[in-house]
C-alpha cells in the first residue's frame, strides 16, 4: 500500500499544474462565461440580478433582422461546403497517392503544405484572390478567367447574398484538404495487405476492392476527419475577419460574439459564446466517448 | 523512482514559476502625482503629429506636469477600446482617455465612469469659444463630459473634376434632385459607377448625409434624441431615395474600404465620393490635385460634425495634471497646434486660419457659422451598441435593397438602444 502510495503521488504531481491552469483558464471560465450569460449585464456596469434564459430566447425572437439565425445559417452553409469539400479532395488525393504513385513523398508535401499557413496569411491573399470586381475591374481569379475569355465563370465570390459563404469556404478547402488527405492515407496504410491480397484471390475488381474492403475500414478515419473539420469550421473567425472584414454578408456566431463585445454587451456575447459551445460539444462529446469505448473494447 | 521524483519536482518548480509571473505582470500605473497618462490610438501618421504638436504645448504650459504616453496601435481604435475597457473594469483608468465626443460617450457617462466638466468649461471659457450648436450636442442631462480636441466635417461630397468637366458638369448640385441629374448625366457619359462607396460606415455616411437633405437639420438631430421617429412615411421616402443612390455605386462596395473607394475617384473609375473632410489630408499626401468638394447636395449649410475629445475619469491618479492636459487641448494654442498637423480644424472658433491647408480654412468659416448636427458612424449622435445594430443593417440593405426590412430595423434599433422616454 505505502509504495502505492509512492508511485502515485509523483505523477499527480507531475500533471498538476496542467490541471490547475485546465480548471481555471478552461472549465472556471466556461462556468463564469454560462454565470454571466444568464445575467442582465448588458453595459459595464455590475449586473441586477438573473434573467434566466432571456439572453438565449432573445437571439431567436427579438434580435434585429433575425441577425443571430442568419448568422447560424451562414455557418451551416459554410460548415457544409468546407466538409464536403475537404473529405471529397482529401480522398481523391489519398486515393491517387494511395496507388503508389510516383515521387509519393514529394506530392504529400505539396499538399499539406497549405496547412502550415495561418488563415490570417492564406486569408489576405485569398480577399485579393477572390476580387469580386468583375469585367474591366477584375482582378485576382475574376481576371484570369476574364483573360481567358471565360468571362460567364467570373463570380461575385463571397458578396451573394445565398452563397457567399461557400466561396468563403473554398481557402479553408484549400488549406485542409491536405491535412484530411494525410488522416485517409494513414487510415489505407493502416488496413492489412492480406486483406488486399485475399480480396483480389477472391476475383474482386479493383472497384469492388475499394468498394467492399477497404472503405469500410475507412469509417473510423472519415468520422475522425467529420469531426476535426467540423468544430474547426464552426469556431471559424480569423479567416472570415482577413476576408470580408466584419460584416452582415459573412458573419457567423463567432464574429458576432467579437462584434457583441466591442459595444459592451456581455451577457448578449456570452450567451452567443454558450450557444457555440454547445453545438461544436453536441458534436464533439458523442465522438469521444465513442472513442473511448472502442478503445476499451480493443 | 528517482528520475520521476526529480521531474515531479520539475513541474513542481514550473507551476510556481507560472505564479510568480503572473502575480509580477501587474502594470506599472504613474507613479506620483506628476505624471500624467494619456490613452489615445494616435500612433502614427497624422494623428502621431498632432498629438506630439498638442505635447509640445502641454510641455509649456503644464511644465510641473509630466507627458505619459499611453497610446495603444492598431485596429483603428479597437485594440485601444478593448485595453481601455478591461482597464475601466479593474479600477485602473488612465489619467485621461480618447474618445468620440457626443453620444458615444453616453456608455462611459452610463456606467458612471466619467466626471462633469461643466465648471471647468465656464471657468476655462470654453462654453463661449465652441459653437452653440456643439455645446448643445455635447450635453447630455444638463452637464458636459469631454472636451473636444478637434472637429472633422462627415458630410462632404468629393468630386474628380476632370470626370466631371467631360460629362459637361460646370456646378456643382445644391439639390438632391440636381444630383442625381448629374448621375444621370455622368452614367450617360459612360461612367459605369459615378459614385464611389466603400462597406458598412461608410454607407451609413452616405444614408446620413441623404437624410439630412430629405429631413432638414433639425429633424435629423431629432431621430438620435427621440424626437423625430424613425417609422412613417417621410423615412420610407429617404430609404427609397437611398436605394436609387445605390444603383448609381460601385456593385461591390462591401469589399471596400475607404481609401479603395477613394482610388475609383482618383483613377476617374467614380466621380463623386461622400467622405469625411479627413479625405483632404489623404488626398495632398497621395499627390492627387484634381478634386474638388462640396457639401452634400442638399444638406445647405448644415455641418455634420464629428470629434475626437479628451475626459477625467472618475479615479483617475492625477486629477490635476489631467485638468491642465484638458485645459491645453481646449485652448487656442493647443487647438491650432494638434489640428494643423491632423488635418482637421479647430472646435474653437477664435483660432486664425493662418497655417491651415485651403481646405480646413473654408471649413473653420463654415463652422462659425453653420447648424451643427451629429453622426452616427462617428459616434457624436449614438452610443457604440446602437450604431453596431444600423450598421449590421445597412450592410443588410447593402446587399438585398428590402426597404421594409431596413426601415424596421432602424426603428427597432432606436427603440432598443437609443434615448428611453
Amino acid at each position: 500500500m505505502r509504495h502505492r502510495r509512492r508511485t502515485w503521488i509523483p505523477g499527480l504531481l507531475l500533471i498538476s499544474p496542467s490541471l490547475i491552469l485546465l480548471a481555471v483558464f478552461v472549465y472556471g471560465l466556461i462556468g463564469w462565461t454560462v454565470n454571466l450569460s444568464l445575467q442582465d449585464r448588458h453595459n459595464a456596469r455590475p449586473a441586477k440580478g438573473y434573467v434566466g434564459l432571456d439572453n438565449y430566447t432573445k437571439l431567436f425572437t427579438s434580435d434585429i433582422n433575425d441577425r443571430f439565425t442568419h448568422s447560424l445559417k451562414n455557418l451551416l452553409v459554410f460548415t457544409l461546403v468546407f466538409m464536403v469539400g475537404t473529405i471529397v479532395l482529401g480522398l481523391i488525393w489519398a486515393l491517387l497517392l494511395e496507388r503508389r504513385a510516383k515521387a509519393e513523398g514529394f506530392w504529400r508535401t505539396v499538399y499539406l503544405f497549405p496547412m502550415a499557413v495561418s488563415f490570417v496569411a492564406s486569408g489576405v491573399v485569398w480577399r485579393w484572390l477572390m476580387n469580386t470586381g468583375e469585367g474591366d475591374n477584375a482582378g485576382g481569379i475574376n481576371a484570369i478567367f476574364h483573360g481567358l475569355g471565360l468571362g460567364f465563370l467570373e463570380s461575385p465570390w463571397w458578396t451573394d447574398p445565398d452563397w457567399g459563404m461557400a466561396a468563403m469556404a473554398v481557402p479553408a478547402i484549400w488549406q485542409l484538404s491536405g491535412y484530411v488527405m494525410a488522416l485517409f492515407l494513414a487510415g489505407f496504410r493502416g488496413i492489412p495487405e492480406e486483406l488486399r491480397e485475399a480480396a483480389v484471390v477472391d476475383g474482386a475488381t479493383t472497384f469492388q476492392l475499394y468498394r467492399q474492403v477497404l472503405f469500410p475500414q475507412l469509417t473510423p478515419t472519415i468520422l475522425s476527419a467529420l469531426i476535426i473539420t467540423g468544430h474547426m469550421s464552426m469556431k471559424m473567425f480569423d479567416l472570415i475577419m482577413s476576408v470580408s472584414g466584419a460584416q452582415w454578408l459573412t458573419e457567423v456566431p463567432a464574429v458576432y460574439v467579437w462584434q457583441t463585445l466591442l459595444t459592451r454587451d456581455y451577457a448578449k456575447a456570452a450567451a452567443i459564446s454558450v450557444f457555440l459551445l454547445l453545438i461544436v460539444a453536441v458534436v464533439v462529446v458523442p465522438y469521444l466517448i465513442h472513442v473511448n469505448r472502442s478503445e476499451k473494447r480493443s | 523512482m528517482r528520475l520521476s521524483r526529480r521531474v515531479a519536482a520539475l513541474a513542481v518548480a514550473f507551476g510556481t514559476m507560472f505564479a510568480t509571473v503572473a502575480c509580477s505582470s501587474s502594470e506599472e500605473p504613474g507613479e506620483g502625482t506628476k505624471k500624467v497618462e494619456v490613452f489615445t490610438w494616435w500612433a502614427d501618421g497624422g494623428e502621431k503629429a498632432g498629438l506630439d504638436g498638442l505635447v509640445g504645448v502641454f510641455k509649456t504650459d503644464c511644465a510641473d506636469y509630466e507627458f505619459l504616453n499611453g497610446a495603444v496601435a492598431g485596429g483603428a481604435g479597437s485594440n485601444a477600446k478593448q485595453v481601455l475597457a478591461s482597464r475601466l473594469q479593474q479600477n485602473d483608468p488612465p489619467d485621461t482617455f480618447q474618445a468620440h465626443a457626443g453620444a458615444e460617450l453616453s456608455d462611459y457617462i452610463n456606467d458612471d465612469q466619467l466626471e462633469d466638466l461643466s465648471a471647468q468649461y465656464t471657468e476655462w471659457g470654453l462654453t463661449n469659444a465652441f459653437p452653440k450648436g456643439l455645446i448643445e450636442n455635447l450635453t447630455v442631462g444638463g452637464k458636459i463630459y469631454s472636451v473636444p480636441a478637434n472637429i472633422h466635417r462627415a458630410n462632404v461630397l468629393w468630386s474628380n473634376k476632370t470626370v466631371l468637366a467631360k460629362a459637361g458638369i460646370a456646378k456643382d448640385a445644391t439639390t438632391l434632385d440636381g444630383f442625381f441629374a448629374d448621375l444621370d448625366k455622368l452614367k450617360a457619359a459612360g461612367v459605369a459607377a459615378p459614385l464611389a462607396l466603400g462597406k458598412d460606415w461608410t454607407q451609413q455616411m452616405l444614408f446620413e448625409a441623404l437624410l439630412i437633405s430629405k429631413l432638414g437639420a433639425e429633424k435629423f438631430s431629432g431621430l438620435w434624441n427621440g424626437a423625430t421617429p424613425w417609422t412613417g412615411a417621410e423615412m420610407t421616402a429617404a430609404i427609397n431615395d437611398y436605394k436609387r443612390l445605390l444603383t448609381y455605386t460601385n456593385k461591390d462596395r462591401d469589399t471596400f474600404d475607404w481609401t479603395d473607394a477613394e482610388k475609383l475617384l482618383m483613377d476617374g473609375k467614380a466621380a463623386y465620393q461622400l467622405m469625411g473632410d479627413w479625405e483632404a489630408a489623404d488626398l495632398d499626401a497621395k499627390g492627387f490635385k484634381d478634386y474638388g468638394w462640396s457639401v452634400f447636395p442638399g444638406n445647405g449649410n448644415t455641418f455634420q460634425w464629428l470629434a475626437d475629445s479628451f475626459v477625467l475619469p472618475k479615479g483617475a491618479k492625477n486629477a490635476d495634471g489631467t485638468k491642465c492636459w484638458l485645459k491645453t487641448v481646449g485652448s487656442a494654442t493647443g487647438q491650432a497646434a494638434f489640428n494643423q498637423k491632423k488635418g482637421s480644424i479647430p472646435a474653437r472658433t477664435d483660432v486664425g486660419t493662418d497655417g491651415f491647408p485651403a481646405y480646413q480654412q473654408a471649413a473653420m468659416a463654415d463652422w462659425k457659422t453653420a447648424t451643427q448636427v451629429p453622426s452616427c458612424p462617428h459616434g457624436s449622435a449614438c452610443a457604440q451598441t446602437w450604431q453596431g445594430a444600423v450598421g449590421s443593417a445597412q450592410g443588410k440593405f447593402s446587399s438585398d435593397g428590402d426597404v421594409a426590412a431596413l426601415q424596421t430595423a432602424l426603428a427597432s434599433a432606436a427603440a432598443e438602444f437609443g434615448p428611453k422616454k
